[in-house]
């Protein structure tokens, strides 16, 4: 996907969007703590990939590969490690309780 | 100004290795994120992230960074049309922006320094402290490289080689406010609900 103004503006009013909401939801005390988190965390994946579409201009047609590659094993990568630390992390914390 | 450039960009070695070293820094993200994740609730019986996290400055900074991010897109759009004096202006809006970003964070430091909520005061702070400074120290090193990259194009003009690294800036700024999303995700947002 090639720049042009409609990319970036498509990009960022999606943004805009997938930013306020958590916004308001936290600001404004919307959900319970749990489904509030899993919210967030759902809107923040949704708006890095707007990020890597629109403003990257990341797309499976048009990315040589080699680039994509490197971004799916750089995910794989982390979350190997950060999944792993987390689960050691917690995991030595309960049995420390 | 070849539009073409982006052809020969997409395929160009300096792309795909500057891409990897992103993907290299965002590994090193995720493992500080981790160890923030892992800290946020040692609090040492000092401030909380809820006493400490103001949101109204948190989103002042998140709109900084993605209009930010939309001012850039437009350089860009400037510099493929080869208009310098438009691509100029639009890299000046996007220092002012990233400077009022550094401006806040440094604010909110120092303001937390001086409530005693310093980085020593608790393992949540120390994570705290390296992860969203960590972020702002690319930040800034990320606006010394656009004015650098000014002071290249008032010289020599959109040559090859200066666009070339203004594309490379590019994903690094972007890539900025990806790790931002992160930031305000995994840090702030929770700290205050």
């Amino acid at each position: 996907m090639a720049p042009g103004l409609r990319t970036y503006l498509t990009g960022f009013t999606l943004a805009l969007i997938l930013t306020a909401i958590p916004f308001g939801l936290v600001a404004f005390e919307i959900l319970p703590r749990t489904p509030a988190l899993l919210t967030i965390a759902g809107l923040a994946i949704v708006q890095v990939l707007v990020h890597l579409r629109y403003f990257l201009h990341l797309d499976l047609k048009h990315t040589p590969r080699e680039n994509l590659f490197a971004l799916l094993f750089a995910a794989f990568l982390i979350f190997i490690l950060v999944g792993g630390s987390l689960w050691i992390m917690f995991d030595l914390h309960h049995r420390m309780m | 100004m070849p539009a073409d450039f982006l052809d020969t960009e997409r395929r160009s070695e300096k792309a795909l290795g500057f891409w990897v070293y992103l993907m290299s820094d965002a590994i090193i993200f995720a493992l500080v994120f981790a160890t923030y994740v892992v800290l946020s609730h040692n609090y040492a019986g000092g401030p909380t992230a809820h006493d400490l996290f103001d949101l109204r400055r948190t989103f002042g900074e998140t709109m900084l960074l993605l209009f930010s991010s939309a001012t850039f897109g437009f350089a860009t759009l400037a510099m493929l049309e080869g208009n310098r004096a438009r691509l100029l202006v639009w890299l000046v809006l996007t220092v002012v922006l990233g400077a009022g970003f550094v401006a806040l964070e440094i604010g909110e430091f120092l303001g937390m320094i001086e409530a005693g909520a310093s980085p020593e005061r608790s393992a949540f702070l120390s994570a705290f402290f390296t992860l969203v400074g960590l972020h702002g120290l690319h930040v800034s090193v990320g606006l010394v490289w656009i004015i650098v990259l000014m002071g290249q194009l008032l010289i020599k003009g959109i040559t090859p080689p200066v666009a070339s690294r203004l594309f490379r800036l590019g994903l690094f700024w972007h890539f900025l406010d990806i790790i931002w999303i992160g930031i305000f995700s995994v840090v702030y947002l929770p700290g205050v609900l």
